[in-house]
C-alpha cells in the first residue's frame, strides 16, 4: 500500500476527536474500522491529509439497548452485532450482520462507518431504512438525531457538516411481534451486494401488518426505500399474495445498472423474488 | 498398460519411496513466515521502481514531461520509452515471435501498458513521482474484441511493423480438411457449438517482481526474479540485453504460485536491470495486485466453435472447429514455436473417431498481451472444455444419456497407442473404467431419477460430466521447443559421504511440492530416506539447465530426469558395492537401499555403506565419488485422464446455482505422493469452478479493464467452493521411468466442463444448449425466460 502521504493521530477520548475534527474541517476523516477508508487510500481514491483515529475511544465500542432502542455505537464491529443478544431485538439487524462482506472485514469494520460511507451497494443503509434508524450525529458543539432517511443523501454523501462525526446509530425496538430478513445476492463471500433487500415487519394484535419496512441494496444511485411497497403492506393481512404485490412494487422502486454483476432486468427481477422471499421470512419469525 | 485402482509402495515409510503421503518438507518454512519471497530480498543500497501505466486504450503518446517528477527529492530517474530507444531495449522478444514494448514509444495499444519508470530511493517517493509525470495522448479508437478487430475500417493496431496491413496475429490449422469433410457429407446428424472460453488470469497470490543487482565494477548481474523458467529466462536476458551468459546469475526464490503467469518476461523486469545497470545500485520493482491483474499474461480468450458429425447409431464420425483468438495487443502466447494455437489440437478428447479439421485465427486487440497457459498445457483446456461440451449437446439431440454417448464413443483400451486424428500419439488410457468408478461414486443412476421427479416438482437439478483427456509433459526434443529452445529437462543429484545427498533440478517451484517430490523419486530409487535429500532449483548458478516449470511438466520431464540420473548412481553403486563385497557386479541383487550377494542375503552392503565407500575406498578403476547429471529428452507426452461429475441445484427465479456433488476421478499414472496429487486436484477445481461460476476479465466499450482487483476479479474462498470428492484409477504411462503422466493442471482443464454441463443439464429440456462462462445467474435466468 503505497498512499499519499497523510497526517495521524489517535485521541484516548471522544471530546479529543471532536476537538480534532472541529479544528481540521473538511481535512480531517474519521477512521474506525478503515476497511473501505483504506481501501481507497492503497488505490489513490482518496486522499486525506488527516486521519483521526477513534479506536482508541473504547466508550463508543457497544451494541446495547437503551430507551427502547438498540443502539449501535461508532466502534462496534460488525461482528460484534453477529455475537450480540441485544441486537435480536431488530429482525432485519441480527439477520444483515452475518451477511456483512466477509469474516475479516466483520472482525474490524464498523457498522456506523459503514452507515456513514453512504455507499449504494452497501448493506447496512438498506438495514437502517428498514428499521426506520436515527443516526446520532456529534460534534463540539453538540449532538443531534438524523433521520435515516435525511442523513442518506446521495451517493457516498452523506448530510453530516464539517467536524460532526457519527457517535451511533440507533433503531426502534418494536412493541409487537416483529421480524426481520436480510437478503443478499452475492458473487462470493465478501463481494458486494448484487442485489440486496432488508424486509421488516411488524404485526398488529389482529395479525394485520402495523408497520413495513423495505430497503433496497445497490440498485440505485443510494440505499432506497420502497415506499410504495411498504404503503401496500401497512394494514393489511399477510399473504403470498400481497407480498407478491409488494414485491413488484419494491421491483418498481429500483433502477438497477446493468453491469458486470448483472444484467439489469434480471437485477430488478431479484428485487422482486427478494422481495417476496425476505416477508415471507420475516412473517414466519413474527409469527413464530 | 493395465489399469489398477491404486498404487501400492514398493519402499518402506522410513524410505518414503514413490507412493508414500509424506508431509511436504517446504510447508515448514511457509506456514512460519520463514520462506524467502522475492519481496523478502533487500540489499544494501537499493532503490525502488514503479511504472507509470497508461490510463487510455489506444492512443498516440505525444509527449512525456517528467521535469517536475525529476524535482522530486529521492527520484533518481525518469525512464521513458526515447530513454531506452537509445540503449536498443524499448522493444522486446515474446516467446511467440512477435515483439513487445517494453516502454511505448509511438503509442499505447492497451490500459495499463508500461509507459515511463520512477527510479527512486523508496516506493512511496517513486509511487508519488508517477502523478507528477505529465503524459499528453491522442486518443484512438478501441478496439475490444477480435470480431471488431477484424473488420475492414478497424484501425491498425501494429503501426509498429512496416509490412502489416490488418489486426491478424496468426493463422493456423491441423488435421484433415479433405477427410473431415467426407466425414460430414456422410453424417446423418450434425451437432454444433459455438462459445467462448472468456478471458481469465492467473492470478498468482505473490506478485511479479525482480530485484536486479548489476555490479557495475565486475559487469556480473545477480537477478532476483518471480521466474517459472530460470534458466531459459537467463538466456533470454543475455540475447535481449547483450550481456554476456556467464555474467548472469537468475535466482528465483520462493514462488507464491505461478499457474503460467511467471513463464514471460515483462517490461518491469527489462526496466529494472537496465537501471541497475546504468545506475550501478541495485533496483527492486514489485507489482501492486492491480499492475498483475491487468498487465501480465492472461488465459484463454478463445472463441470457438464446433461440429460434430455423427452417424445413425451416435458414433462420432468428425470434428470441425473453428477457433478465434483475442490475443491483445502483442502476440505473446507462451507456447512451442511449431504450434501457433497451443495444443488445441488434441480437441479430439477422448474419443475415437477418424476425421477432425481445426482452424484458427488470432487477433490483436487493445487489450493487455499473455495468452500464457494458465495452469494447462498450451490451449488444452479450451479444448478440453469445447469438446466436453459438445458431446452432452450431442447427447442431447439424439436422444442419448451423455454417459452413454460417451461410452460408445471412447477410444478402449487395447487401442493404445492411439494416434489420434490431429498427430497425437496418446500413451495408455482407460476411459471407461474411470467413468464407471466416477459414476457408481456419484450414484449416477439414482441422480437421474431424481432429477426426472424433481422437475415433476417444479425443481431444478442438474448433472453434468467432463471425460476429458490432457496432454502434458512437452518435449520431445524433436517437436517441443520454447524461443528455440529444446523442451528437455535435466537433474543433478550428489550423493555425500554420510549418504545424504543433494538433488538440483532444471524445473523450478512455485508450490508444487518438488523438494518434497523429487525426494521421493530419489528414495524410489536409491533407497535412501526422502527426509535425507535436499532439493535444491531456482538458482542458475548451481542447478542444471532446464526449461522450468509450466504445462505440467515438472514430473513428466524433470522427474524422469531425476529417475534416471539416480539410477546412473545406482549402477556405480552396484560397482562399489561389489568392490566392498567382493563379488561381481552382475551376481548383486538390488532391494531399496541395499546390495546383497544372489544367494548370500547375509553378504550386503548398503546405499549409506557405499556413498561412504565412494570417498574413502572406491574401486582403483571407478572415479571417486557419487554423483551424476541426467537431461531426460521424453520419448513422448504424457496423457492423463479422468471424469468428473458435477450435481447442481438451480433456483429457476433468480438463475442462482449452487453445487451440490462435485466427483472427481483422475488417472494421472503412478502417483509420487498421493497427498500433494490430492492437494494439486484440489487446487484445480477450484480453478475450474471459478471460471465456470465467478471469474472472468472483461472490458468495457473504452477498453478500461474491469476486474483491476480482487475486488472485481473474484478468486473463490473456502466458503463458496464446492466440497470435493476424490477417486483415481491408475494407469501408468509406458514411456515414463516411473509412470507417472503429470496432474498439476488435469483438473483446471477438465473440471469447467463438468460444471458448465451441469447447469446446461438443469435446463437443457427447456431447450438451452449453451450458457457462456462465467455462467452467471443472470445469464441462466435469461436463458430461461428465452426457452
Amino acid at each position: 500500500m503505497y498512499p499519499p502521504a497523510f497526517e495521524y493521530q489517535a485521541p484516548d477520548t471522544l471530546e479529543g476527536a471532536l476537538a480534532a475534527l472541529a479544528e481540521l474541517g473538511d481535512e480531517g476523516r474519521v477512521l474506525a474500522g478503515g476497511q473501505s477508508l483504506i481501501p481507497m487510500m492503497k488505490l489513490r481514491l482518496a486522499a486525506p491529509s488527516h486521519l483521526v483515529d477513534i479506536n482508541r475511544i473504547s466508550e463508543l465500542s457497544y451494541v446495547r439497548r437503551e430507551n427502547g432502542s438498540l443502539c449501535i455505537g461508532a466502534l462496534a464491529r460488525h461482528n460484534d452485532v453477529v455475537g450480540s443478544a441485544d441486537a435480536k431485538a431488530s429482525g432485519v439487524v441480527s439477520s444483515a450482520a452475518p451477511w456483512i462482506s466477509d469474516p475479516l472485514v466483520r472482525n474490524r469494520g464498523t457498522v456506523c462507518g459503514s452507515v456513514a460511507h453512504c455507499d449504494p451497494e452497501g448493506d447496512w443503509n438498506s438495514v437502517m431504512l428498514a428499521a426506520r434508524a436515527s443516526v446520532v450525529a456529534q460534534s463540539s458543539s453538540g449532538s443531534r438525531t438524523i433521520g435515516i432517511d435525511d442523513f442518506i443523501v446521495s451517493f457516498f454523501t452523506n448530510s453530516l457538516e464539517p467536524g460532526e462525526m457519527v457517535t451511533a446509530v440507533c433503531v426502534p425496538i418494536p412493541s409487537g411481534a416483529s421480524g426481520g430478513a436480510y437478503m443478499k445476492l452475492e458473487r462470493k463471500i465478501g463481494d458486494y451486494a448484487t442485489v440486496g433487500v432488508a424486509t421488516q415487519l411488524e404485526l398488529a394484535s389482529d395479525g394485520t401488518i402495523a408497520q413495513a419496512g423495505i430497503g433496497l441494496t445497490a440498485v440505485n444511485y443510494q440505499n432506497t426505500r420502497a415506499s410504495a411497497a411498504e404503503d401496500l403492506l401497512r394494514g393489511e393481512t399477510p399473504s403470498d399474495e400481497l407480498f407478491a404485490e409488494a414485491g413488484a412494487a419494491a421491483a418498481a422502486a429500483s433502477d438497477p445498472q446493468t453491469d458486470v454483476r448483472g444484467d439489469a432486468e434480471w437485477k430488478r427481477n431479484v428485487v422482486a423474488v427478494y422481495t417476496r422471499r425476505g416477508l415471507a421470512q420475516a412473517l414466519a419469525s413474527a409469527t413464530s | 498398460m493395465q489399469t489398477t485402482t491404486h498404487h501400492q509402495p514398493t519402499t518402506s515409510p522410513e524410505i518414503g519411496g514413490v507412493g508414500h503421503s509424506i508431509p511436504r518438507v517446504e510447508d515448514a518454512r511457509f506456514v512460519q513466515g520463514a520462506g524467502n519471497y522475492l519481496d523478502d530480498v533487500n540489499l544494501p543500497g537499493m532503490l525502488h521502481m514503479a511504472i507509470l501505466r497508461s490510463p487510455v486504450a489506444h492512443a498516440n503518446l505525444v509527449s512525456i514531461d517528467s521535469s517536475a517528477a525529476m524535482e522530486l527529492d529521492g527520484v533518481l530517474a525518469v525512464v521513458t520509452g526515447e530513454l531506452m530507444a537509445a540503449h536498443n531495449l524499448a522493444w522486446m522478444p515474446t516467446l511467440s515471435g512477435d515483439t513487445q514494448a517494453v516502454l511505448a514509444t509511438d503509442k499505447v495499444r492497451y490500459q495499463g501498458q508500461e509507459v515511463a519508470c520512477v527510479i527512486a530511493t523508496d516506493r512511496y517517493i517513486a509511487e508519488d513521482a508517477l502523478r507528477l509525470i505529465d503524459v499528453e495522448y491522442e486518443e484512438l479508437e478501441p478496439i475490444t474484441n477480435p470480431q471488431r478487430s477484424l473488420e475492414a475500417d478497424a484501425p491498425l493496431i501494429r503501426t509498429d511493423k512496416e509490412d502489416v496491413t490488418d489486426n491478424v496475429s496468426f493463422t493456423w490449422e491441423a488435421g484433415d480438411q479433405a477427410a473431415t469433410d467426407a466425414a460430414f457429407a456422410r453424417a446423418s446428424k450434425v451437432v454444433s457449438l459455438e462459445t467462448h472460453y472468456p478471458r481469465s488470469h492467473p492470478s498468482p497470490l505473490e506478485t511479479c517482481g525482480i530485484v536486479a543487482d548489476v555490479n557495475p565494477a565486475t559487469g556480473q548481474a545477480t537477478i532476483y526474479m518471480t521466474s517459472q523458467a530460470p534458466h531459459a529466462h537467463r538466456t533470454l536476458f543475455a540475447l535481449v540485453a547483450g550481456l554476456p551468459e556467464q555474467n548472469i546469475r537468475i535466482i528465483s526464490p520462493d514462488i507464491g504460485g505461478g499457474f503460467g503467469n511467471k513463464v514471460p518476461i515483462y517490461p518491469g523486469y527489462v526496466v529494472a536491470t537496465a537501471a541497475s545497470l546504468l545506475i550501478g545500485l541495485p533496483v527492486k520493482w514489485v507489482e501492486s495486485r492491480t499492475e498483475n491483474l491487468i498487465s501480465t499474461g492472461f488465459g484463454r480468450d478463445y472463441y470457438m466453435t464446433g461440429s460434430l458429425a455423427l452417424d445413425d447409431d451416435g458414433r462420432i464420425l468428425g470434428l470441425r472447429t473453428d477457433l478465434l483468438a483475442d490475443q491483445g495487443a502483442f502476440y505473446s502466447d507462451a507456447q512451442p514455436t511449431k504450434f501457433r494455437a497451443g495444443l488445441f489440437h488434441i480437441v479430439t478428447g477422448s474419443y475415437d473417431f477418424a476425421a477432425a479439421h481445426v482452424t484458427a485465427k488470432g487477433a490483436f486487440t487493445n487489450k493487455a498481451p499473455g495468452g500464457v497457459a494458465y495452469r494447462c498445457s498450451f490451449r488444452v483446456t479450451e479444448a478440453s472444455y469445447l469438446i466436453e461440451r459438445l458431446i452432452q449437446n450431442a447427447a442431447y439431440e439424439i436422444g442419448m444419456d451423455p454417459a452413454e454417448f460417451r461410452r460408445i464413443n471412447f477410444i478402449q483400451p487395447d487401442q493404445f497407442p492411439y494416434t489420434s486424428p490431429t498427430g497425437f500419439i496418446y500413451d495408455s488410457g482407460d476411459y471407461e473404467t474411470a467413468m464407471q468408478k466416477a459414476m457408481d461414486m456419484v450414484g449416477y443412476d439414482e441422480l437421474r431419477a431424481e432429477q426426472a421427479a424433481a422437475r415433476e416438482e417444479g425443481r431444478l437439478v442438474g448433472i453434468g460430466m467432463a471425460s476429458f483427456t490432457e496432454v502434458v509433459g512437452a518435449g520431445p526434443a524433436h517437436t517441443y521447443d520454447i524461443a528455440g529452445l529444446k523442451m528437455f529437462d535435466s537433474a543433478e543429484l550428489r550423493v555425500h559421504p554420510t549418504g545424504k545427498a543433494i538433488l538440483k533440478l532444471g524445473v523450478k517451484t512455485q508450490g508444487q511440492g518438488h523438494e518434497t517430490t523429487f525426494a521421493q523419486i530419489v528414495a524410489e530409487e536409491l533407497g535412501i530416506p526422502a527426509t535425507d535429500i535436499a532439493v535444491m532449483h531456482g538458482d542458475t548458478d548451481n542447478t542444471p539447465y532446464g526449461l522450468g516449470t509450466y504445462a505440467s511438466r515438472s514430473t513428466p520431464v524433470g522427474g524422469g530426469a531425476t529417475a534416471m540420473v539416480a539410477r546412473k548412481l545406482r549402477d556405480k553403486a552396484r560397482k562399489i558395492a561389489a568392490h566392498l563385497l567382493e563379488a561381481s557386479p552382475e551376481d548383486l541383487e538390488w532391494e531399496p537401499g541395499k546390495f546383497s550377494v544372489a544367494g548370500s542375503p547375509d553378504a550386503s552392503v548398503t546405499i549409506q555403506d557405499i556413498a561412504f565407500a565412494a570417498y574413502t575406498n572406491h574401486p582403483e578403476d571407478e572415479e571417486a565419488g557419487l554423483e551424476g547429471v541426467h537431461y531426460y529428452n521424453p520419448p513422448n507426452m504424457t496423457y492423463p485422464f479422468g471424469t468428473y461429475i458435477v450435481v447442481v441445484d438451480l433456483d429457476s427465479d433468480t438463475g442462482v446455482w449452487t453445487v451440490r456433488r462435485m466427483v472427481a476421478v483422475d488417472d494421472c499414472g503412478v502417483r509420487i505422493n498421493p497427498m500433494i496429487v490430492d492437494g494439486q486436484i484440489h487446487g484445480g477445481l477450484t480453478e475450474g469452478f471459478a471460471k465456470a461460476n465467478m471469474q472472468w476479465i472483461t472490458f468495457d466499450d473504452d477498453g478500461n479493464c474491469i476486474g483491476s482487483n480482487f475486488m472485481d476479479y473474484l478468486v473463490p474462498t473456502a466458503w463458496e467452493t464446492p466440497r470435493f470428492e476424490l477417486g483415481e484409477t491408475v494407469t501408468p504411462s509406458p514411456h515414463h521411468p516411473i509412470g507417472a503422466k503429470g496432474v498439476g493442471e488435469s483438473a483446471t482443464v477438465g473440471s469447467p466442463a463438468a460444471f458448465v454441463n451441469a447447469v446446461i443439464d438443469a435446463v437443457a429440456h427447456l431447450g438451452v444448449r449453451n450458457i457462456d462462462m462465467p455462467v452467471l445467474p443472470d445469464r441462466v435466468w435469461k436463458a430461461i425466460q428465452n426457452a
